[in-house]
């Protein structure tokens, strides 16, 4: 990538965007207050920012459960290395996946290395679904797991700038 | 930490949140109703975590076209809020104010830009912990102290503890790791993404 290195003010911006954009009618105007720099020059860095991947984008983060999303299930399963990034891509274009990420093992206790989030209204929707990546891995899945969160024990999101 | 660098271009394309794929195991109203308010869930899914809001909690049909519309691609123009309410039909006081109680009322955990922190030079790993059942409270306080920790969640299995550590830098999670495993007495098995094939957790609402 050619992209220049991350700088101030993307950092500035990290900082005074992470709790939220401002629910007033010019959202970046304010910004551009605190930034000490025109709306023009937020709107424009915002969007290099969503152009080099360094924003995902720009909205609201439903908190899954009030959606009624309840059901949770990180499934993961051991497949060969050599075949990751072909079934990997395969597993993450299944709809009802929400992440998919190759990691690596942790032998003996942890022999997966493929990562898919499900969520769904309870868990027989997201066993279903589970099911369908097993029918796509077919015999490429040598063991599997899900495990299902049962609580939520915090949840803070990203904040830098904390001291930490 | 320098294990396999994901290939740029892993997939990135939108798509519409999940919902119900293929219509398998949908489960009947009465299930979801059940499940709504905790008791006798056939399915047996977990009781909703603590602190979240109850299933559905006072979603209009309204409330659910503002999340569905507001989970990506928020202009970038002088007038964003009030862009965003003409293509909904409706004004911009009344998108702010439904703005505010969905977050007031955390539906919405957060409405803003959401950063891929890699990209800017810091870190995000998924790590695990073992911990007995009768040090899970104790150790959940320990492991959350730490400003590091952006989410935690109990999980079914003997790794039953799994969050995810956000760093500036990528150094500091090695440090960090060091130190979680100090204040608990636990191993922490850490599971840096290696490759990320797809990311988008948009859902219906």
């Amino acid at each position: 990538m050619t992209t220049r290195p991350p700088d101030d003010l993307d950092r500035r911006l990290v900082l005074a965007t992470q709790a939220g954009l401002p629910l007033v009618p010019r959202p970046y105007d304010v910004l551009a207050e605190q930034l000490g720099i025109s709306p023009g020059e937020v709107r424009a860095r915002l969007a290099d920012m969503l152009d080099n991947g360094r924003i995902r984008r720009i909205g609201a983060v439903p908190n899954h459960y009030a959606l009624g999303y309840t059901a949770n299930g990180m499934s993961v399963w051991d497949v060969p290395d050599e075949r990751i990034v072909e079934l990997g891509e395969a597993v993450g274009r299944l709809p009802g996946v929400t992440h998919c990420y190759e990691r690596p093992r942790a032998l003996p206790d942890w022999p997966y290395n493929l990562f898919a989030m499900v969520h769904g209204k309870d868990r027989a929707s997201v066993l279903a679904q589970v099911e369908e990546i097993a029918t796509l891995l077919g015999s490429a899945c040598r063991g599997r797991d899900v495990l299902f969160s049962t609580a939520i024990l915090k949840k803070t999101g990203l904040r830098i700038g904390s001291g930490a | 930490m320098s294990a396999a660098r994901p290939p740029e271009g892993a997939r990135t394309a939108a798509r519409q949140g999940g919902g119900n794929p293929t219509g398998a195991a949908r489960p009947p109203e009465g299930a979801r109703t059940a499940a709504r308010q905790g008791g006798g869930n056939p399915t047996g899914a977990a009781r909703p975590p603590e602190g979240a809001p109850v299933n559905g909690l006072g979603l209009d049909a309204l409330d659910r076209r503002i999340i569905n519309a507001l989970q990506g691609g928020f202009p970038l123009s002088d007038t964003p809020y009030q862009d965003v309410a003409e293509g909904l039909g409706i004004d911009e006081a009344t998108l702010l104010a439904r703005l505010q109680r969905l977050l007031d009322t955390g539906v919405l955990t957060r409405f803003g830009p959401m950063f891929q922190i890699e990209r800017l030079g810091g870190r995000f790993v998924l790590a695990a912990q073992a911990v007995p059942e009768e040090r899970f409270e104790a150790v959940t306080a320990l492991v959350n102290a730490f400003p590091e920790v952006a989410h935690n969640y109990r999980r079914t299995h003997r790794l039953n503890m799994w969050f995810v550590l956000a760093t500036e830098t990528p150094e500091g999670i090695d440090d960090v790791i060091r130190r979680i495993e100090t204040a608990t007495g636990l191993p922490v098995f850490a599971f840096p993404k290696r490759r990320e094939f797809f990311v988008d957790m948009r859902l219906q609402a």
